[in-house]
C-alpha cells in the first residue's frame, strides 16, 4: 500500500479513535470525585499574589 | 566572559549586515542589512560602555513589570498605527484615487493591505499577547519571570521583526502569503524570538510557587506552542540568494494551498483565539472580582478547542483543487467548535454572576463583556460560513471581511482594551483611570464603528455574492465585476467611517492611559508590601 492511503487509513481509524479517547477521558477527568474543591482552589489563583512573588517565608502557611 | 561573547557576537552581526548591504540584491533586503547594521552596532557601542560596569541583581522579591508596562506603551502604539493604516486603505477601496501616483509601488492598496494586516494582528495583537502573559504568569504563578533580562530580548526582538515584516511590506519584500508576508531572513529571526519567548514562560511555569497551572497559562502556554509549530511548517522555503530577499516554497500547488490555510486558520484559532481566551480568564475574573464561573468548564473549553481548531483549516479552500474529503472534514470541524467557542463564552460571561450591576458603574467591564459578545458571534458566524452552501455565497466577498472585523475589532479589540485599561494604573501603581467616563465614550464610539463596519459589510458581501451569481434566462452572467464594484461604493464609505470611530475611540482611549499615568493620584502604599515579611 502507498504511504498516503496507509497513512490515511491510519488516520481515521486508529488515531481518531485514540484522540477522541482522550478527549471523553478530558471529560471524566474533570468530573472526578473531589476535583471541586481543587478547583476552587484553583481558580482563586488570580486573587493571591497581585504585588509580589510568593517568598520563601510564606510555605509554612 | 559572557559579555565578552556578547561583543564579539555584535561585531559580527554588524560585520556581516555591512557586507549583506554591499551584496544586497532588492532595496528590501538592502534596507533591512543596513537597520541590522545600525542596531547591532549601537549595541555594540552601548555593551562597550557597560563593560565591568557592577551588575545588580535582579531582585527575586518583585515582579518584573517594567517589560509590560514597555508591552502596553507597544500595543497603544501599534494599534494606533495599525488602525490607521486600516482606515487609509478602507478610503483607498472607496475612493481609488487615494491611490496616489507618487506612492505607487510603496503606499498604494496592494502595499498597505499586509501592512494592516499585520500591524493589528502581530504588532498590535502579539505585543498584547506578549505583555498580558508576562503579566498574567508572574501573577498566577507567584514568581519572578524565568531569565532575567531574556523577556527584554524577546520585547525588543519582536519589535524588530515588526520593523522588517512592515518596511519589507512597503519596499516589495513579501512571500505572498497571507498573514505569512516576511521574507525568510525575518522568519528566522522571528523563530529565535520566539523559543527566547517560550523559555521565558515556561520557564517561569516551572519555577511556579502555585502547585497548579492556572488556566489562563493553559490557553498563553498553547498559543506559544502551536504559533510555533505553525510558523516553522509554513514558513519551509528557500532562498534564491543569501544576499536577497527572494525565496521559493517548498511545498507546491494544492499541499502549499492546504498548508497556507492550515497555518492561515490555526493563526486565527490560537493565536487570535487561545491566547486572547489566556488573557480573558485572568481579566474578566480580575476586573469582575470574582473567580470564573466554572473551572471545570474552562478544562473542557480549552481542551476540546486544543483538540477541534487543528482541523478546521481547510475550509477555506471550498470548490478548490483540495480532495472533498479534506474539505468536508474541515467544514465538519468547524461546525463543531462552535460548541466549545461558546462554553467559553458562556464561561466569562457567567463569571459576572451576581455582579451584573457592576456593568452599570464599570465601563471597563462592559468593554469585557461586549468583547465576549463579539466572541459569540463571530464565532457563531465562522462555522455557519464553513458550510459549503453558504460559503459558496460568501467566499471571496466582502462578507468575510466582514466576519474577520467583528472578530477581530469586537474580541480581539475590545478584550485588549479592557486588558489595557487593567493593567495601566496596576503597572503604573495608580489608584484607578484617570476618567471612566472617557472609558465610555471609547466603548461607545468603538461598538458603533464595529457595528457600522460588520453590518456594510454583511449588506455588501451578500449583495456581491448575489450578483456573481445571477444568470439570465439563457445561463449568461447578468453582471460583469465592474456593476458589483461600483453598487458597493455607498457600503464602502460606511465601512471607512466605522473604521475612522473605532480609531477615534483609540485615540481617546490612549489620551485617557496617557493621564492615568501622568496625572491620576499614586496608590498608596499598603503596609503589606512595604514592610519586607519575616
Amino acid at each position: 500500500m502507498e504511504t498516503y492511503s496507509l497513512l490515511r487509513e491510519f488516520a481515521d481509524s486508529w488515531m481518531l479513535l485514540l484522540l477522541f479517547s482522550i478527549f471523553v477521558g478530558v471529560f471524566f477527568w474533570v468530573m472526578r470525585p473531589g476535583a471541586r474543591d481543587t478547583y476552587r482552589d484553583t481558580a482563586a489563583i488570580p486573587f493571591r499574589h497581585d504585588d509580589a512573588p510568593k517568598g520563601p517565608e510564606e510555605d509554612q502557611t | 566572559m559572557a559579555q565578552y561573547v556578547k561583543l564579539i557576537a555584535l561585531g559580527l552581526v554588524t560585520l556581516a549586515a555591512a557586507i549583506a548591504a554591499n551584496y544586497g540584491r532588492d532595496l528590501s533586503y538592502q534596507v533591512h542589512a543596513v537597520l541590522i547594521m545600525l542596531i547591532a552596532g549601537a549595541l555594540f557601542l552601548y555593551e562597550v560602555r557597560r563593560t565591568d560596569e557592577p551588575v545588580l541583581a535582579a531582585p527575586q522579591n518583585e515582579y518584573l513589570d517594567s517589560v509590560v508596562r514597555a508591552g502596553v506603551i507597544a500595543t497603544a502604539f501599534w494599534g494606533i498605527a495599525g488602525f490607521l493604516v486600516g482606515v487609509i486603505i478602507a478610503f483607498q477601496l472607496a475612493f481609488p484615487v487615494l491611490n496616489f501616483d507618487w506612492s505607487e509601488g510603496y503606499a498604494n492598496f496592494g502595499r498597505l493591505r499586509p501592512l494592516h494586516t499585520s500591524a493589528v494582528i502581530f504588532a498590535f495583537g502579539g505585543n498584547a499577547l506578549i505583555a498580558s502573559s508576562f503579566f498574567i504568569v508572574q501573577r498566577t504563578c507567584a514568581a519572578r519571570l524565568w531569565g532575567g533580562n531574556l523577556a527584554w530580548f524577546v520585547f525588543w526582538g519582536f519589535q524588530l521583526f515588526i520593523v522588517l515584516a512592515a518596511t519589507g511590506y512597503l519596499l516589495g519584500g513579501t512571500q505572498s502569503k497571507e498573514y505569512a508576508e516576511p521574507e525568510w531572513y525575518i522568519d528566522i529571526w522571528l523563530t529565535i524570538v520566539w523559543v527566547a519567548y517560550l523559555a521565558v514562560f515556561l520557564g517561569t511555569i516551572i519555577k511556579r510557587r502555585e502547585p497548579h497551572i492556572y488556566v489562563a497559562n493553559w490557553f498563553l502556554l498553547s498559543f506559544i506552542v502551536t504559533v510555533a509549530m505553525l510558523h516553522l511548517v509554513n514558513n519551509i522555503s528557500i532562498p534564491v540568494s543569501i544576499f536577497g530577499s527572494k525565496s521559493v516554497q517548498l511545498f507546491a500547488g494544492v499541499q502549499d494551498a492546504m498548508v497556507q490555510w492550515w497555518y492561515g486558520h490555526n493563526a486565527v484559532g490560537f493565536f487570535l483565539t487561545a491566547g486572547f481566551l489566556g488573557m480573558m480568564y485572568y481579566f474578566v475574573p480580575k476586573q469582575a472580582d470574582r473567580p470564573v464561573f466554572s473551572y471545570k468548564l474552562s478544562i473542557i473549553h480549552f481542551w476540546a478547542l486544543i483538540f477541534l481548531y487543528i482541523w478546521a483549516g481547510p475550509h477555506h479552500l471550498h470548490y478548490t483543487a483540495l480532495p472533498d474529503w479534506a474539505s468536508t472534514l474541515g467544514m465538519v470541524f468547524s461546525i463543531i467548535l462552535w460548541m466549545p467557542s461558546w462554553g467559553g463564552m458562556i464561561n466569562g460571561l457567567m463569571t459576572l454572576q451576581g455582579a451584573w450591576d457592576k456593568l452599570r458603574t464599570d465601563p471597563v467591564l462592559r468593554m469585557m463583556v461586549t468583547s465576549l459578545a463579539f466572541y459569540g458571534m463571530s464565532t457563531f458566524e465562522g462555522p455557519m460560513m464553513s458550510i459549503r452552501a453558504v460559503n459558496s455565497l460568501s467566499h471571496y466577498t466582502d462578507w468575510t471581511i466582514g466576519h474577520v472585523h467583528s472578530g477581530a475589532l469586537g474580541w480581539n479589540g475590545l478584550i485588549t482594551f479592557g486588558a489595557l485599561y487593567y493593567l495601566t494604573p496596576v503597572l503604573w501603581k495608580r489608584q484607578g483611570l484617570y476618567s471612566l467616563k472617557l472609558v465610555s465614550w471609547h466603548f461607545w464610539l468603538a461598538t458603533i464603528g464595529i457595528v457600522l463596519y460588520a453590518a456594510s459589510m454583511w449588506v455588501t458581501g451578500i449583495m456581491e455574492g448575489l450578483m456573481w451569481r445571477e444568470v439570465d434566462a439563457n445561463g449568461f452572467l447578468v453582471n460583469a465585476f465592474a456593476d458589483t464594484v461600483s453598487a458597493k461604493f455607498p457600503m464602502y464609505v460606511v465601512r471607512g467611517l466605522g473604521g475612522v470611530l473605532f480609531l477615534a475611540g483609540a485615540c481617546v482611549m490612549c489620551y485617557n492611559l496617557w493621564m492615568t499615568v501622568k496625572a491620576a493620584p499614586a496608590k498608596e502604599q499598603s503596609l503589606a508590601t512595604a514592610v519586607p515579611a519575616e
